[in-house]
């Protein structure tokens, strides 16, 4: 980062702090139900970026986000209803995601198959089978996941109600977030990870099993995918309605890229994208606009399309070099 | 210490209808240069490939260190000390240098790589071999011959006793090749082995203890450079004696041809790689660009052809304004293109070689007629390029992709060179092909200098702008250093400009 860019990102940061604490004075509940759905809306798309982002810094685009969140949201969903049991639900849905992960893998790194192609079979499938296998009678007899209170931190006002009063899952992102970023920073995985996306004949000259590593990296992403899922039928909503993942595995991408392929960029980026989801709520429930829903509706996916767009013209946003080609030996 | 480092013994491979190597024998002994010599396709990078455990041998052996030894992949030859040092570089560009040298054999911390321990250890790797280099440097961000140097410590890190250098001067400066020669000499101070593999003969004799010349997959001849001298060698690769230096006439240049006037071009990431270049190629005239690869030259032909629309700056042929035209409209002047990629650009691999015969034509008489193309009448053409320029191949029906580089590219300068030519744009015109179809291009280029055209010979190969060019113009980093009549550019001078030094 440029000592310029920087210099931004603390004007940015300061304005950001100035403004909520200004609205917040102004109108305490409406500001934090807003900033609480920004946070809410924001750590489905990290999940869901973070995922992409360990698939594209190996070389394989992964746009089966959406399909991974679906299916595994169905099944973590199915699991807790049926064994009454979060927990058992959560690591249902990260097995499904996994799984998925590992279809993937199997289609565009283990038989070459084009990775959008690939990706996009992923979509179909989880759209069509949780259409097909869903059981309206079925809900979650004990109710979604509670809200946790970090002790004293989460008696600030305002921040303490956003970052520090929320459900296990979303702590739990924000580990992963920095577990995922010393990971592909710091770690001798992540050294090769960013090796066979960006050059892997180097990778392959120096012993790194290329198909191996995509193989192994693609899968445990799906993972993340999953836990993306488990999420949202479990603690977001508490329940699965078909299509529930409404677009936000694509949004996930967006917000991958906007964020540099880097989690804390993610993050950042999902927050950015959660807020315009969380305002366009507040929109809604209060009738704010004399207009017809859909319209308000669009806002996360009008700001995405304008800030993709910006953000392709000011920065020089380079993807990895290997993204998306097919890898073969000698 | 081992009495052979490496060794193949009576190797032979096969590939689908050609037998790669046959019956092949070489042997290096600690702290000697082995140099590899032989035109493309005489088996240099198979027997490498070879002994670098990317390929098993059919029959034969590989020895190590006075074993004999099974490799299973590269990682096998690399932990038995065999390091090489790739054509091209096997390099992760944003990487930084310590990275790049230590990936895939990183000092760790319970997983985390540990970056000061690696830097220490290429630190003094550096200096106990004399190669400097910044560890914290993106790799992207260094000149090739840096980043060569990050190749070779790669494999000194690894503990290599043995280089494997593959074609190692084919991107360098003849000064940066002269210094990278007296690195690899120290280097076997210590008592590393060098194979160096090479068709540049001047080379062979300035570095090699022993050579081994390939042909046709087999080892034609082992000699020593105090045993023989560069036509000697050209005769073994080739197998008949050949003449290295065309004979030609004095230029007799008239009138300009082409005009490049402030000409500006950007490259495919929107960089600048042609900066504000003026310089006429008149009729009968041979205007050479030498430089070395990446300097612009890519930009340059494709700006002059029509592929690639100039910043600023304007073209002329024959006093009309082409600047922006297309590609057709410039070909339509008069224009012959040798591409520098012929399989890319020169040919269509899949197309019979009647069809490629006129894929600069096709589209007009006698070729076609009213939209429908007249195979009758490119049949008889083909024919004739076939006939005229010496494509070797069982029938004009074949697809181009089963021609050989050299008899492609001899198909591709028969169809340049069957209209009237006003202005020949020939980028890297020899490049891979044997010596044979060498001197073949090289003459029938002269002869339509002789017969009046303009050209502008762009090339890497700076021997080749040194024999054929009337006038040699250096561009380095988009600029032109300076245009030099034949008889002033020398080797040294030319070397000197395109690493951008003027005296």
């Amino acid at each position: 980062m440029t000592a310029r860019q920087k210099q931004m990102l603390y004007v940015g940061a300061t304005l950001i702090v100035v403004m909520a604490w200004a609205f917040y004075t102004a109108d305490g509940p409406q500001t934090t139900a807003v900033l609480a759905g920004t946070v809410r809306a924001a750590t489905l798309l990290a999940l869901g970026a973070m995922c992409g982002m360990i698939g594209e810094r190996s070389g394989v685009v992964n746009i089966g986000i959406e399909g991974q969140f679906l299916l595994s949201a169905f099944a973590a969903f199915t699991i807790a209803s049926m064994t009454g049991s979060l927990f058992l639900g959560t690591v249902a849905g990260v097995g499904m995601g996994l799984i998925m992960g590992w279809m993937l893998a199997a289609m565009a790194v283990g038989l070459k198959v084009d990775q959008i192609i690939a990706g996009t079979v992923l979509n179909i499938a989880a759209l069509g089978l949780t259409s097909f296998f869903y059981d309206r009678s079925r809900s979650l007899g004990m109710g979604k996941y509670t809200n946790i209170d970090l002790g004293p931190l989460a008696d600030i006002p305002l921040v303490g109600t956003v970052f520090f009063s929320r459900p296990p899952l979303t702590y739990l992102t924000m580990v992963l977030l920095v577990v995922v970023h010393v990971a592909l920073f710091r770690s001798v995985w992540g050294m090769r990870t960013r090796a066979i996306g960006e050059h892997p004949g180097a990778a392959d000259t120096v012993g790194i099993d290329v198909l191996k590593l995509r193989y192994i990296n693609v899968t445990i992403a799906g993972g993340l995918a999953g836990l993306g899922g488990s999420y949202l039928a479990l603690e977001a909503v508490g329940t699965f309605s078909r299509a529930m993942s409404g677009g936000r595995g694509f949004l996930a991408l967006a917000v991958m890229i906007f964020g540099r392929r880097t989690p804390f960029g993610a993050y950042a980026a999902a927050l950015f994208f959660g807020f315009t989801t969380a305002l366009q709520n507040q929109f809604q429930l209060n009738n704010t606009f004399d207009i017809p829903p859909q319209f308000v509706g669009m806002l996360p996916f009008v700001v995405t399309i304008i800030v993709v767009a910006l953000s392709g013209l000011i920065g020089s946003m380079r993807d990895p070099a290997a993204l998306g080609q097919v890898y073969e030996k000698g | 210490m081992s009495e052979v480092l490496l060794a193949a013994r009576n190797v032979s491979k096969q590939f689908p209808g050609v037998l790669a190597n046959d019956d092949i024998s070489v042997q290096l002994r600690p702290g000697r240069i082995l140099a590899l010599l032989g035109e493309n396709g005489a088996g240099k990078s198979t027997l490498v490939n070879i002994l670098f455990g990317m390929y098993r041998p059919d029959s034969g052996q590989v020895v190590i260190k006075d074993e004999v030894v099974d490799l299973h992949g590269p990682d096998d030859a690399i932990s038995r000390g065999i390091g090489m040092v790739h054509q091209h570089f096997q390099l992760v560009p944003p990487m930084r240098v310590v990275e790049n040298i230590v990936l895939g054999a990183e000092p760790s911390k319970r997983g985390l790589v540990d970056l000061a321990e690696a830097r220490k250890r290429v630190v003094e790797l550096s200096q106990r071999y004399g190669l400097e280099i910044d560890p914290d440097a993106l790799v992207e961000d260094l000149p090739v011959g840096m980043q060569q140097r990050v190749e070779i410590l790669k494999a000194l890190y690894r503990e290599a006793d043995v280089l494997i250098l593959d074609e190692p001067t084919g991107v360098l400066t003849p000064q940066e090749a002269d210094h990278l020669l007296g690195v690899l000499r120290d280097l076997t101070e210590t008592g590393l082995g060098i194979v160096f593999i090479t068709h540049k003969l001047r080379e062979v004799l300035a570095i090699a203890d022993d050579i081994v010349v390939l042909r046709n997959g087999r080892v034609v001849g082992e000699t020593t450079p105090a045993e023989t001298n560069e036509s000697g060698l050209a005769e073994m690769m080739v197998g008949r004696s050949v003449v290295l230096r065309v004979e030609k006439s004095a230029a007799e240049p008239t009138d300009v041809v082409l005009a490049v006037d402030e000409l500006e071009v950007n490259d495919d990431r929107g960089h600048l790689a042609i900066d504000g270049l003026s310089f006429e190629v008149r009729a009968g005239e041979i205007l050479g660009i030498a430089g070395v690869e990446g300097n612009g030259q890519r930009e340059l032909v494709e700006a002059v052809t029509g592929l690639r629309h100039p910043l600023s700056g304007t073209m002329r042929i024959n006093g009309e304004e082409v600047t922006n035209g297309s590609a057709r409209g410039i070909s339509k002047k008069g224009v012959a293109h040798i591409p520098e990629d012929r399989e890319k650009h020169g040919v269509i691999a899949v197309y019979s070689l009647a069809e490629n015969s006129v894929l600069n034509r096709y589209h007009r008489s006698p070729f076609s007629l009213r939209g429908i193309l007249r195979r009758d009448v490119i049949d008889r053409h083909a024919e004739d390029v076939v006939e005229e320029f010496d494509v070797r191949t069982p029938s004009i029906a074949v697809a181009a992709s089963s021609l050989s580089g050299g008899n492609k590219q001899k198909l591709i300068v028969g169809r340049e060179f069957s209209d009237d030519i006003e202005l020949l744009i020939a980028a890297q015109p020899t490049r891979g092909i044997d010596i044979g179809a060498i001197e073949f291009i090289h003459r029938r280029i002269l002869e339509q200098r002789d017969k009046g055209a303009a050209v502008l010979l762009v090339s890497a190969e700076l021997d080749e702008i040194l024999g054929l060019s009337d006038r040699v113009a250096v561009l380095y980093d988009g600029k032109l250093m300076e245009i030099l009549d034949a008889q002033d550019a020398d080797r040294e001078r030319v070397g000197l400009l395109m690493a951008g030094i003027t005296q």
